[in-house]
């Protein structure tokens, strides 16, 4: 296996699925000739050509749309957000028309798109560009979203999203593009929306963590692991279709459970992981689920404010020896 | 207005009452009839409640900490109120006009169920009750984490019994699994003899004083100490000791069995009985001395001695003289099962006019008990075995069980006390007595 980064582990996955499937096409902001505003779509406009791989214009509204429409007749475009910031504009074709469109047309049109780009903080880039909004697009039934947390992870993941008849919402992460990790060659290698994967075995308490908060989960884990304290770190990959299952079992053996995550606290999907987990495990809990969000505050820019609004290393340590009652 | 939080009189017989753990933490809000603490008293552990609404400003007497009746042990004020002049006073009680009363509830009585239920019915861990009078929250409300409760249920652990070591006093998963590990307490039967650890002496080592460690004394140890000390020092005790054969009493308990199966009378609820029939025949040994007069009784309320795992207690049967043996058994098993509990109200534990202490299950002969004021007796009942014995000359083997009593001279001469031995002694030699309206 070659050990390659996020950025070019998803860069093989669209090669390769654009390879594979004619009817695969890409578009979005800076995407063919600028090669991506993060270089993820590096290559592919002179591999491919301009007809599969399309700079829009600065209208997100419009191209989500364009994309909509293009998987109603037949084709499965992939459409790249420079950032899931800039989504918030085109919610209303992603919601209304993307999740929507296969129940009111009575099963008669199947979207399958992608919706991709990088979500949540990046370095400085301020309130406006710095949101974890996932809760946004998993609160809706008919679309899927993804959260890749390793590069092998992240090509498996992004070529089942794209080969998958329904509208996948696959949120990368910008902190993380330059991460490297061991990938699978395989053309065909894949990994199916969701199942959860369990980033560490431990016995003592359980981190449900995502995309960027895994890294740090795993720290974490490794600092607990010093003091005795065993944690297993699940990710569920897939926010919707969850694999709450996976984490069920888990708490049923460890009894504690710290859910780790980017976002706000209020209305997240962190808040959605416990619920279920008090609903289904209640009697396995030896302490209540325990929180780690982001602040609940617009992301500051300045550097120092940027850093202790997200959840780090400490916070995670301190979270899970509060459920372990140490 | 700031108040005053002051040690209540939560039992009959309290002089000072230790905090067993704060309900609130200093700067929580309290409102009027909120539970404030769990005081450990000389015989239970009790819920104190707020007869004042705020915020609890200062804990005066720490968790673990005893205080004698009366003295503040926590401010409950406005958030911003200036206590100072509360903190350096701490008056005596009585002295502060503002006092905050508290007022006794029993701690969870009979009418938490959850305790009692076989531990195959699951009961994850006690309802909140509904309150009575939409003011009150729950009585006792005990803290238990959901796995804590089932792994206790799915065990068999009595969680009134275990003390929960996570915020609040909340019981943990690893408190129960200390709970599973703990050796079983001696009080719940004659246990199996264990293969006994013989450390060998060292050669040439040599011994100097043994090491010890110092417990500090419960509250309900203190009170034993503290009021047998005032029985066998001022009442002059005497003892009296008889052996009685059995033989019939057991048949009488078996058919009693056969007849009432769920009665499951035992040899001791056999000999409340007979104690009780036989106090209404000898009046002056159901009595009790009273500096200018003895108290005669009309009644005879039996104090059974229970161990628990904090020390004695005498649960009381009350009118055994008019209770049919299985009324008492029952009334016995559940009283007994409180009591380890600790769950027994005052009103169950004191008042008793004669106490029996049985130790024959754990295979003791006869033994000497020491009264328990202002009881004028007690009688000590050994264990029951075949003896060999002697009648017309011939050995015969039977069921002997010896007793002793111990009597309070002022108010029980030794010719009373041997009279009413010996019509114990014939009652249960000759049941049949009992229905003859011995």
């Amino acid at each position: 296996m070659a050990v390659i980064t996020m950025r070019d582990a998803l860069n093989d996955a669209l090669r390769e699925e654009l390879a594979r499937d004619p009817n695969v096409f890409l578009m979005g902001e800076e995407v063919a000739e600028y090669q991506g505003a993060y270089k993820v779509t590096r290559g592919l406009l002179e591999e491919f050509g301009a007809k599969r791989v399309i700079d829009s214009p600065i209208t997100e509204l419009g191209f989500a749309g364009l994309g909509v429409g293009a998987a109603m007749a037949g084709l499965r475009p992939i459409i790249e957000f420079m950032t899931f910031n800039f989504s918030i504009l085109a919610t209303d074709q992603i919601i209304n028309s993307a999740a929507k469109m296969l129940y009111m047309s009575g099963g008669q049109f199947k979207i399958p798109i992608v919706f991709r780009g990088p979500s949540g903080s990046a370095y400085q880039v301020s309130s406006q560009h710095s949101q974890a909004i996932e809760s946004w697009y998993a609160y809706f039934p008919g679309l899927k979203v993804v959260m890749p947390s390793t590069p092998a992870d992240a090509k498996g993941l992004l070529k089942s999203a794209i080969r998958d008849d329904d509208p996948v919402i696959f949120m990368e992460q910008e902190r993380m593009y330059g991460m490297k990790g061991e990938v699978p060659e395989d053309e065909d290698f894949t990994i199916p929306l969701g199942v959860a994967d369990i980033k560490r075995k431990g016995t003592d308490a359980t981190i449900v963590a995502r995309s960027l908060m895994v890294p740090t989960a795993l720290k974490a884990a490794e600092e607990l692991e010093k003091e005795g304290i065993s944690c297993e770190v699940i990710d569920p990959r897939t926010i919707r279709p969850l694999d709450i299952e996976t984490i069920i079992e888990s708490v049923k053996k460890t009894n504690r459970v710290v859910v780790a995550e980017e976002s706000h606290p209020f209305c997240g999907v962190g808040a959605e992981i416990s619920a279920e987990i008090h609903e289904q495990a209640f009697d396995y809990l030896d302490a209540p689920v325990k929180r780690v969000s982001g602040v609940d505050v617009p992301m500051p820019y300045a550097k120092n404010l940027e850093a202790l609004a997200l959840p780090d290393v400490p916070q995670l340590v301190a979270a899970v020896k509060e459920v372990a009652y140490l | 207005m700031a108040t005053q939080v002051v040690m209540p009189k939560l039992s009959p017989t309290m002089e000072e009452g230790q905090v067993a753990r704060w309900l609130k933490k200093e700067g929580d809000k309290v409102s009027m009839g909120e539970p404030l603490a769990e005081i450990d008293t000389d015989k239970a552990t009790m819920e104190m409640q707020a007869l004042s609404a705020g915020v609890l400003r200062k804990v005066l007497v720490g968790e673990g900490e005893s205080a004698p009746l009366g003295q503040p042990i926590a401010i409950i004020g406005e958030p911003d109120e200036d206590i100072s002049e509360l903190l350096k006073s701490a008056p005596p009680a009585g002295a502060a006009k503002e006092t905050v009363e508290t007022e006794a509830k029993p701690p969870e009585s009979e009418k938490a169920p959850a305790q009692e239920k076989p531990a195959a019915e699951e009961e994850p861990s006690p309802k909140p009750e509904p309150s009575t009078d939409g003011r009150r929250p729950a009585v006792g409300r005990m803290l238990v984490s959901p796995i804590a409760a089932r792994m206790a249920a799915e065990a068999g652990v009595d969680l009134s019994s275990v003390q929960g070591s996570g915020p609040g006093g909340r019981i943990i998963k690893s408190d129960i699994e200390a709970a599973m590990k703990a050796p079983k307490a001696a009080a719940t039967g004659a246990p199996q003899l264990r293969p006994l650890a013989t450390p060998k002496a060292q050669p040439g080592a040599v011994y100097g004083p043994s090491a010890y460690r110092d417990e500090p004394l419960s509250e309900m140890r203190r009170t034993i100490a503290r009021r047998l000390v005032t029985s066998l020092g001022p009442i002059p005790h005497f003892f009296l000791t008889t052996e009685i054969e059995m033989d019939r009493a057991a048949d009488m308990r078996q058919q009693i069995n056969a007849l009432y199966p769920d009665a499951k009378v035992s040899i001791n609820d056999v000999i409340i009985k007979v104690v009780a029939v036989a106090l209404i025949q000898h009046p002056q040994v159901n009595a009790s001395f009273q500096d200018k007069t003895v108290r005669f009784y009309e009644h005879a309320d039996i104090g059974v001695a229970v161990a628990t795992e904090n020390g004695l207690i005498t649960p009381v049967i009350r009118a055994a003289d008019v209770k049919s043996m299985p009324e008492i058994a029952n009334e016995v098993r559940e009283l007994a099962g409180r009591a380890r509990g600790r769950k027994l109200k005052p009103e169950e534990y004191t008042g008793a006019t004669f106490s029996i202490s049985n130790l024959g299950m754990f295979g003791i002969d006869e033994f000497t008990a020491v009264i328990n004021p202002p009881e004028a007796a007690i009688l000590a009942v050994g264990a029951m075995s075949e003896k060999p014995v002697v009648k017309n000359g011939e050995i015969e083997i039977h069921k002997m069980m010896r007793v002793t009593m111990s009597c309070d001279h002022r108010v029980v001469d030794g010719a009373v006390g041997a009279q009413f031995l010996q019509t114990f002694k014939q009652i249960l030699e000759n049941p049949l007595y009992l229905f003859l309206g011995a």
